[in-house]
């Protein structure tokens, strides 16, 4: 053992130098999950509030019809940089960062299984993020729309490299993607302390290994599209050109092979984030966990075979529309299972209201709006009016923000103490939730009726005299309140690192195994490795007379 | 939409109905209970005791039946999302249908009457139908990228795909004019590639039809506007029947003045929006595909003059 270098016991590694290179040094170069993991979330919040101004932007030229607040080449490039940024620079880095940080901590590891696979799979994403941001500096920023349908990507209709960087930059960032998702399965399947069985694993980290799975089985085919895309524009391949005989239709089955699971994997580590928020914020052990994790491995399932809803509208046969609008509304049943089970874990408990409960409120109720919009969505024949209008963009934004957004915020309340040892205002937190609350409603409630009235999405401007000027304006004033919500996040995070009060190990009194390391935790985790004898390893400790196994 | 005036809206319409009913009665049941359970089972200020509520890990029986009863539902929409499906999908079009097919362009609608032998573009007339007697059955095409027809109170939308023809129908009840628009982004002017579909009763329709067909008389001598059509290029992509003038990239302008709008429904069609168009269509349109003509004085009133013989 002596020859050995622990970090605890190298006096070399503590080193009290702080110089600023440093500093930088030992982030750009770590392999700690812990690191990374805040690394990628500090890039998600970054690249949210970009798109949230270009969302702003959008909004603003909205307002009324026929506002020249932008050229509609610069709008066309605003809701295309907003939906890429969103799915793959916000989304996915949430995905990554939330798993890298949390997983091996509540399985009691010291790190991920492969470090330096998880330093690679950072920078292959930030690279891909900043490859397509450079195409603002080439002026040449995609506008084809996030899933880029062909041929209008193809070099006859988008001549100049706009498309090329939309290709390459989501590639590459996606192979960081993969390469964190395989972490993840690896990590999950080797590296849990001793005594935790699958069956003892906590319903975040089931849900994470499940989220993995589900981006090993998608993001190949998104790299595939790509790929074949790429070689359309670069060498003239003809899969996409229909002139040479390709096929546009085929662009639109793989992309959404890939896009809609991409959804659930963008939800998945809401509910994940829902599945320990609720328990401990009621006091009570998740209902059902095995219907829980049956039920996210059947919407897995099912997941991978609804992707044709995308194309109600493309001329498919009767057959093939309801077989996927059958499918499409069978995912309700797990997901309904799911909302179901969190009631039924705050039934009978004592709900203290903190931050991060407030959010996991907010998203049970808007989620199940979603659900609800996404059932309408589903039946093909409802579909064929509401499809690629305003109603759809409603839809997906209640799904996406009043999801997950709130869910989200809902997990950084809630691990914000272990991350940097200090508590958030909860006044700033109430404050924030409620105002977000509001100005969320009064932004996207008014689209689903845009959407009623005939207003399509992707439009740079609309006709007045048909009843949209109140909704549209409505919707843009939301937005101005939903920025006073995210600029106190933004306070609320700085009082916390600057002022908050010291959190403690464990400031909630929570269960699982991340709360008995310190906050935040050393780079090694845990001192000793962890031995667990049931799924709320912390219950057990505090109510020695009382354990979890006895019933598990 | 919620003015169905085809039997394919109609079925749209219901089936939403039907969804609202569902969904809202969902809704109200399960947030009234999480709200309940919320308000119902937050600790009280003067709970000190310092307890933990009963722990409570699971039940088998209230799994199964919150997992059966959302099946029976879905069971119910499914089944009436399906007939609705085939009904409007596979409708056969009787003998008497009104065949119309349609071409897709950035960023304009071409409208072709198979059965009248002519092209127009951005407005279709429809004629008014009972009992799918003369009712209208559109083929849907794409010169270049997809684009999606989609007219709200006269039924759901249908893409226009290159290399691929779809199919639609409509038999609207009522006479009227109704706006459609593009709802697959189709490029920078997705936003503006409007039109209007005029349902006319039968016995106008065949007059509009008429009318439609007859080509410009040829002219006994050549007019200065159409001296000015030749010499700034329109004929290069705009058709005028009965003349040599026979490009095919843009709108047929046969019959231009009888038609509503400009630009795709980006302009009334007025004199002096037909002025304007013709100096620059990228000040209403910009990004469109026709460039300015940058026409004045005599030349231009020449040459609207010309264009407002096109009744």
């Amino acid at each position: 053992m002596a020859s050995i270098n622990f970090p605890l016991e190298n006096a070399g590694f503590r080193t009290s130098e702080h110089s600023l290179a440093q500093i930088l040094y030992r982030w750009i170069a770590t392999t700690d999950h812990k690191k990374l993991g805040l690394m990628y979330i500090i890039c998600m919040l970054l690249f949210f509030v970009v798109s949230g101004l270009m969302a702003v932007a959008i909004r603003i030229q909205l307002a009324v019809p026929n506002n020249h607040f932008v050229s509609p080449e610069t709008f066309n490039q605003l809701f295309t940089m907003h939906g890429t940024t969103m799915v793959f620079l916000v989304g996915m880095p949430m995905v990554a960062g939330l798993g890298n940080y949390l997983v091996p901590l509540m399985i009691g590891a010291r790190d991920m299984a492969f470090p330096r696979l998880n330093a690679f799979g950072f920078w292959a994403f930030l690279f891909g993020g900043v490859l397509l941001y450079s195409s603002y500096f080439f002026g040449a920023v995609p506008d084809v729309g996030w899933f880029g349908y062909a041929p209008l990507t193809s070099k006859i209709f988008n001549p100049g490299p706009s498309t090329d960087f939309w290709v390459l930059g989501v590639l590459v960032a996606g192979f960081g993607t993969i390469a964190s998702a395989i972490n993840v399965v690896a990590t999950t399947v080797s590296m849990r302390c001793p005594g935790m069985t699958l069956r003892r694993m906590p319903m975040f980290v089931w849900v994470m290994l499940v989220d993995a799975l589900l981006i090993l089985v998608i993001f190949p085919p998104l790299a595939a599209a790509q790929i074949m895309l790429m070689l359309d524009r670069l060498t003239n391949s003809n899969f996409f050109n229909p002139a040479a005989g390709g096929n546009v239709l085929l662009w639109q089955h793989i992309f959404w092979i890939f896009g809609h699971p991409e959804v659930y994997v963008l939800i998945f580590p809401i509910f994940a984030i829902m599945s320990e928020v609720v328990p401990v914020f009621s006091r009570k052990p998740i209902f059902g966990k095995p219907a829980m994790v049956a039920a996210i491995a059947v919407i897995f399932f099912i997941g991978v075979g609804v992707w044709a809803h995308h194309m109600f509208t493309v001329g498919l046969s009767a057959l093939s529309n309801t077989f996927f609008a059958t499918a499409t509304m069978l995912v309700g049943i797990p997901t309904g299972i799911k909302i179901f089970n969190w009631a039924a874990t705050m039934y009978g408990g004592k709900i203290r209201y903190a931050t991060p409960m407030l959010f996991a409120c907010g998203f049970l109720l808007q989620f199940l709006v979603a659900g609800l919009t996404g059932i309408m969505l589903a039946t093909a024949p409802f579909d064929w009016q509401l499809h690629h209008t305003y109603f759809v963009v409603g839809h997906f934004h209640f799904t996406l923000i009043g999801g997950l957004v709130f869910g989200l915020f809902a997990g950084i309340y809630y691990w914000f103490p272990k991350a940097t040892g200090k508590m958030c205002s909860e006044f700033i937190g109430r404050l924030h939730f409620w105002i977000f609350l509001v100005g969320f409603n009064v932004t996207f409630i008014p689209m689903h009726f845009a959407g009623f009235l005939g207003m399509p999405r992707r439009v740079y401007t609309y006709l007045p005299g048909h009843g949209l000027e109140t909704w549209n304006l409505i919707s843009t004033w939301g937005v101005a309140i939903q920025i006073v919500g995210i600029l106190l996040f933004v306070v609320n995070i700085i009082w916390g690192l600057w002022k908050g009060e010291k959190a403690g190990d464990d400031p909630w009194d929570a269960w699982t195994l991340e709360w008995a390391a310190s906050s935040p935790p050393p780079e090694y985790n845990f001192e000793k490795i962890p031995v667990v004898r049931s799924g709320r390893p912390l219950w057990d400790l505090k109510h020695p007379t009382d354990p979890d196994w006895k019933f598990e | 939409m919620f003015n169905p005036l085809t039997t394919p809206a109609k079925v749209e319409f219901n089936m939403g109905m039907l969804e609202f009913a569902i969904t809202g009665a969902i809704f109200a049941v399960v947030a009234g209970l999480l709200i309940y359970t919320m308000i119902r089972f937050r600790r009280r200020p003067n709970d000190e005791s310092g307890t933990e509520p009963p722990q409570i890990y699971g039940s088998n029986q209230i799994e199964a039946a919150w997992t059966v009863i959302p099946i029976l539902i879905v069971f119910v929409i499914a089944g009436v999302s399906a007939r609705s499906v085939w009904g409007v999908e596979d409708a056969s079009p009787p003998a008497n249908a009104l065949h119309v097919s349609v071409v897709g362009h950035q960023f304009w609608w071409e409208v072709h009457y198979p059965g009248y032998n002519f092209v127009t573009a951005n407005e279709i007339h429809v004629p008014v139908s009972h009992n799918r007697e003369r009712a209208t059955y559109f083929e849907l095409k794409s010169s270049d990228v997809i684009h999606s027809l989609w007219i709200p109170e006269l039924g759901g939308k249908t893409d226009l795909i290159p290399n691929r023809v779809n199919h639609m129908w409509m038999d609207p009840s009522e006479a009227g004019i109704f706006w459609g628009s593009c709802t697959e982004f189709c490029g920078v002017q997705h936003a503006n590639m409007l039109l209007q579909v005029v349902v006319q009763e039968p016995a106008d329709f065949d007059q509009w039809a008429a009318a439609q067909q007859q080509p410009q008389p040829v002219p006994t001598e050549i007019s200065a506007g159409q001296k000015r059509f030749q010499a700034a290029a329109c004929f290069a992509c705009h058709t005028v029947r009965g003349t040599r003038f026979n490009g095919k990239l843009g709108p047929d302008l046969t019959h231009l003045m009888s038609r509503r709008q400009l630009g795709s429904g980006v302009l009334a069609n007025t004199p002096a929006n037909l002025q304007a168009w013709i100096v620059d269509p990228q000040q209403a349109k910009p990004g469109c595909r026709m460039p300015a003509s940058k026409l004045s004085g005599q030349n231009l009133e020449e040459l609207v003059a010309y264009l407002e013989t096109l009744k």
